[in-house]
């Protein structure tokens, strides 16, 4: 994986900023990093710009927001010169994303199956007999045992589990390469985070697909990652392998490892993380 | 998860059945009390308000023992209750007494001028929210650009100008200067008498028969008075519109529909409006009804044939009768298309529709 | 705490602004500043509110700023006089009076419409609305009952039955005006009072032996004073479009009462020719409304900062 060409993303100083009435929010300030078909997670806070930078990858930021980066290419394709129609295209079909909660990121008023069908046909010309049993076949990959029903179904009538699945299937179903998955588990119930989980990892794994996991568990990316960014205040200030979790370098991550709880351990004081200022910087 | 997947199902389905009932009966009980509610007031605004209904048949220059056995032919020297009673009795079979202005009953009256408000109202109500959605929609996807400032300017401007006064200065540029569009009324003379109507509604009417010169000239005719009400109902569709697409623009939903690779015309107009159709329904539902009461004061000016006006002209000839059958009729209406659209919210939207 | 803080001059901006008032009086001050600045920013609402002083202003001072008395005209050399006429800025009416000088004694009409229907529906929306809403069971759903009824009456036709019944003239149209207003305010209060019936605080009042009435006077009505006065503030516009609408038919103030509605009414007999007489009172209501319902927009958005700019 190492010594592959061209990696399937490139990312070199990529900045997002918010103009707003009391001046810019500087959101991302300068990330960089590169993906093979890899997993790769990026922790941090709320705030830290790990959402935008997910976002900005896929051409989702709000339009009154500011985007520049020495390179922004998914291949050699550059994200930032194409124009939208074509970036467009790219979206569903080659980038999929995954959002946090399938209670407000599947649309209420209409069925899951009609939802997945829909990704299906903005991307290929096909048949609606043929997008229909795609779409079942889709959600059989992602362990739904009923796909026939659970097609006609609305997003309120099914679990929390479930619609992440259906969102799952909705997102996969053309095949992507590069797959952003936005806190994919952190609305769900505890029991249920580990089987969206397994499914997603047997899907990457199957499919070969490079994905980027955004979360604030650093615990769960880690065991979940092949490497981890640590992003705090829109910058990243450490980059490494899941297994070295434990060398960290830098003192916002290891202040994040120390606030873990560990089973059997006296926790008295509660550990809490004492910023620097230069951390920002 | 599968193995209570049957149970829930069926008990999902069991609760469905009662909850509707529960919910028509609901219906049933608020339309019942509501009208009864409507009654109680005309009735009040009738019998208790300071004005004698005898007097006001017969003057009050009559003697004395003619005002008496009028006033017990109306049954007023009964008890309050029983004289409720008797008012009741007589509006549920449609019988709100005479007009003393055009001496047939009321409801006959009512019954031949209703059709040219709802034509007068429907016709408003289609122009607004034909052009009232679109600009909303507009507003919001631009918000905050010029467009979305005119938009919200018009809007203002709709829920502060008085209707009546721009209809008079609308009749006076339009008929008056410019010529576009036909005087004041319905129908041009010439027809008043050769055009033969069927339902009450002249543009439907004339087109069935295929009197085309006819629907041209009931168009020139409806055609100002309906814009005006339409331009109030726009107001306020168009302000109305704008909200609920910003609230649904924001969610979530919407993002993943973009990172589906879905083009912005399909995420506005068909996830984002969809959504945002459940609650639009109750607003031009709403501002339908809002027309049937803004006829009242455009009829006057444009002399359009229909209840406003029926209800204008009783009022200046003090002929109570046909006042508060024309209010309670309105009323009446007011309260139906209110239950009507919220059944029709419900069908609408898959959150309530089985519950 | 005083002592670390350092200590700012009292009405001063970081005073008004400090997350950690010393007394009630900063801390209502502060909100009312926080708020002030919100409404501030939105120009429409300025707008407004400047509409609105300038009404005042007129209406205080209609003795002086009205060139001609209002009621008594030149009828002999100063009949439908077209605007910009010498002397007469608004042009004159078919009675020879100066329009401007009835457009500036208007106002007061105007003016006591709106303050005495707000006076009047006001109050009873809030207290049927608490007491329903704090009250609940049967008490609850007889109130809400009646308020639906009314609610379910168009304004304009109920005002104008009830013109008819009691008789034309400018209280009689207050009167009806109040009586159709009122609801929405209930449904309001109601809706207020519901979401703080079972809070802490009422609980706590309650423990300590306040009387039902003494806990919806003093503890539950301040809490929806706010949203109830941005509803009448909104309602306001439509108050003076139906007050115009039945002073048009002829229900509202009487001659010679120099009314907007009955001026556009008087002036409609000579609209073709003599435009003016009837669009000069017409352009006087749509500027008062249109100023309070930029002002009830504006309060809107600064009180209620979730909703704004929706």
């Amino acid at each position: 994986m190492t010594g592959s060409p061209s990696p399937l993303l490139t990312v070199e100083d990529l900045r997002v900023t918010f103009p707003t009435r009391t001046g810019e929010v500087n959101a991302v300030r300068g990330v960089s990093f590169t993906l093979g078909k890899e997993r790769l997670g990026i922790v941090g806070e709320s705030g830290s710009g790990k959402s935008q930078t997910g976002r900005a990858i896929m051409g989702l930021t709000p339009g009154h927001a500011k985007i520049t980066a020495r390179k922004l290419a998914f291949g050699d394709r550059d994200l930032l010169a194409m124009p939208k129609t074509e970036r467009r295209a790219l979206r569903g079909k080659r980038i999929a994303m995954i959002l946090q909660d399938p209670k407000y990121s599947l649309n209420p008023v209409s069925t899951i199956g009609r939802q997945i069908v829909e990704t299906l046909k903005t991307h290929e010309k096909v048949s609606s007999a043929e997008a229909k049993s795609r779409a079942l076949a889709m959600l059989e990959a992602v362990q739904i045992r009923d796909p026939e029903r659970v097609f006609g179904l609305y997003p309120h009538e099914v679990s929390g589990g479930m619609g992440q699945r259906a969102m799952i299937a909705m997102m996969l179903i053309c095949g992507p390469e590069l797959l952003i998955a936005d806190e994919p588990t952190s609305a769900l119930d505890v029991t249920v985070q580990l089987e969206v989980l397994s499914i997603l990892d047997k899907l990457v794994a199957e499919r070969g697909m490079g994905l980027i996991f955004i979360s604030h568990d650093l615990r769960l990316v880690s065991s979940f990652c092949d490497r981890v960014i640590v992003m705090y205040v829109g910058k990243i200030v450490e980059e490494l392998p899941s297994a070295n979790l434990a060398d960290a370098q830098h003192p916002y991550t290891r202040g994040l490892l120390n606030c873990l709880p560990t089973i059997g351990s006296d926790r008295h004081p509660l550990p809490v993380l004492d910023r620097k200022r230069e951390w920002a910087l | 998860m599968t193995l209570t997947d049957s149970t829930i199902a069926t008990r999902r389905n069991r609760r469905r059945a009662s909850s509707l009932l529960t919910a028509v009966l609901r219906f049933v009980v608020t339309a019942v009390t509501t009208f009864f509610g409507l009654l109680a007031v005309t009735f009040f605004i009738g019998r208790v308000v300071p004005i004698d209904p005898a007097l006001a048949i017969v003057g009050d220059r009559a003697p004395a023992h003619v005002v008496e056995r009028v006033r017990e032919e109306l049954g007023l020297n009964l008890p309050l209750y029983q004289q409720f009673y008797l008012y009741v009795k007589q509006a549920l079979s449609g019988d709100f007494g005479t007009s003393v202005l055009t001496t047939n009953p009321v409801m006959t009256d009512i019954a031949r001028v209703f059709p040219a408000t709802i034509e007068l109202a429907t016709i408003g109500t289609l122009i607004g929210a034909l052009l009232g959605v679109p600009l909303g929609v507009l507003a919001a996807v631009k918000r905050g650009s010029i467009a979305d400032q005119v938009v919200r300017v018009i809007g203002l401007i709709g829920y502060s100008v008085p209707i009546f006064w721009l209809g008079l200065l609308s009749l006076v540029l339009f008929y008056a200067r410019l010529n576009w569009v036909a005087y004041p009324g319905r129908i041009d003379i010439v027809y008043e008498y050769t055009f033969t109507p069927i339902t009450g509604f002249y543009l439907l009417d004339a087109a069935w028969q295929g009197q085309w010169d006819v629907f041209w000239d009931v168009f020139r005719h409806v055609i100002l008075p309906a814009s005006l009400l339409g331009y109030f109902s726009l107001a306020y569709i168009s302000r109305m519109t704008r909200s609920f697409m910003l609230n649904e623009l924001s969610q979530e939903y919407v993002v993943a529909a973009r990172a589906k690779g879905l083009s912005e015309a399909r995420i506005i107009w068909f996830h984002a409006l969809r959504n945002a159709a459940v609650p639009l329904v109750t607003v031009i539902a709403l501002s339908y009804a809002n027309l049937l009461e803004g006829s009242v004061l455009t009829e006057t000016i444009f002399s359009w044939p229909g209840l406003g006006l029926y209800i204008t002209n009783s009022l200046q000839n003090a002929d109570m009768n046909a006042v508060l059958g024309g209010t309670l009729i309105i009323g009446s209406v007011f309260v139906g298309i209110n239950i009507f659209s919220d059944l029709l919210y419900r069908t609408l939207d898959p959150r309530t529709r089985n519950r | 705490m005083s002592i670390v803080e350092p200590e700012t001059r009292p009405y001063s901006r970081e005073w008004l602004l400090s997350d950690r008032p010393t007394s009630r009086k900063q801390a209502r001050l502060g909100r009312a500043y926080i708020v002030w600045r919100r409404f501030a920013e939105n120009r429409l609402a300025l707008v407004g509110l400047g509409i609105l002083i300038l009404l005042l202003v007129v209406a205080a001072l209609a003795d002086v700023l009205a060139p001609y008395n209002p009621v008594q005209g030149d009828l002999r050399n100063a009949r439908l006089l077209p605007p910009g006429t010498a002397g007469y800025l608004l042009g004159t009416d078919d009675q020879g009076r100066d329009i401007l000088s009835r457009l500036i004694h208007g106002s007061r009409l105007t003016l006591l419409v709106v303050v005495l229907v707000a006076v009047i529906a006001a109050p009873i929306g809030l207290i049927v609305g608490t007491v329903a809403g704090y009250a609940g069971g049967w008490i609850d759903a007889v109130l809400m009952r009646i308020t639906d009824i009314f609610l379910a009456f168009p304004k304009l036709v109920l005002a104008l039955a009830l013109v008819a019944a009691l008789g034309p003239g400018i209280e009689n149209a207050i009167l009806a005006i109040a009586v159709t207003s009122w609801p929405p305010y209930a449904r309001i209060a109601r809706a207020e009072t519901l979401t703080f019936r079972h809070s802490e605080f009422i609980a706590a009042v309650k423990l300590m032996g306040a009387s039902p009435f003494r806990i919806v006077l003093r503890h539950v009505m301040p809490l929806c004073l706010s949203s109830l006065i941005v509803r009448v503030t909104l309602d306001m516009a439509g108050i003076i479009l139906i007050a115009a609408g039945l002073g048009f038919l002829g229900l509202g103030a009487q001659p010679p009462l120099p009314e907007w509605g009955a001026m556009i009414a008087s002036g409609r007999r000579f609209i073709l020719d003599q435009w003016w007489v009837a669009a000069m009172p017409g352009f006087a209501i749509l500027i008062v409304s249109l100023g309070f319902n930029l002002l009830g927009d504006g309060l809107r958005d600064a009180l209620d900062p979730k909703e704004a700019g929706q």
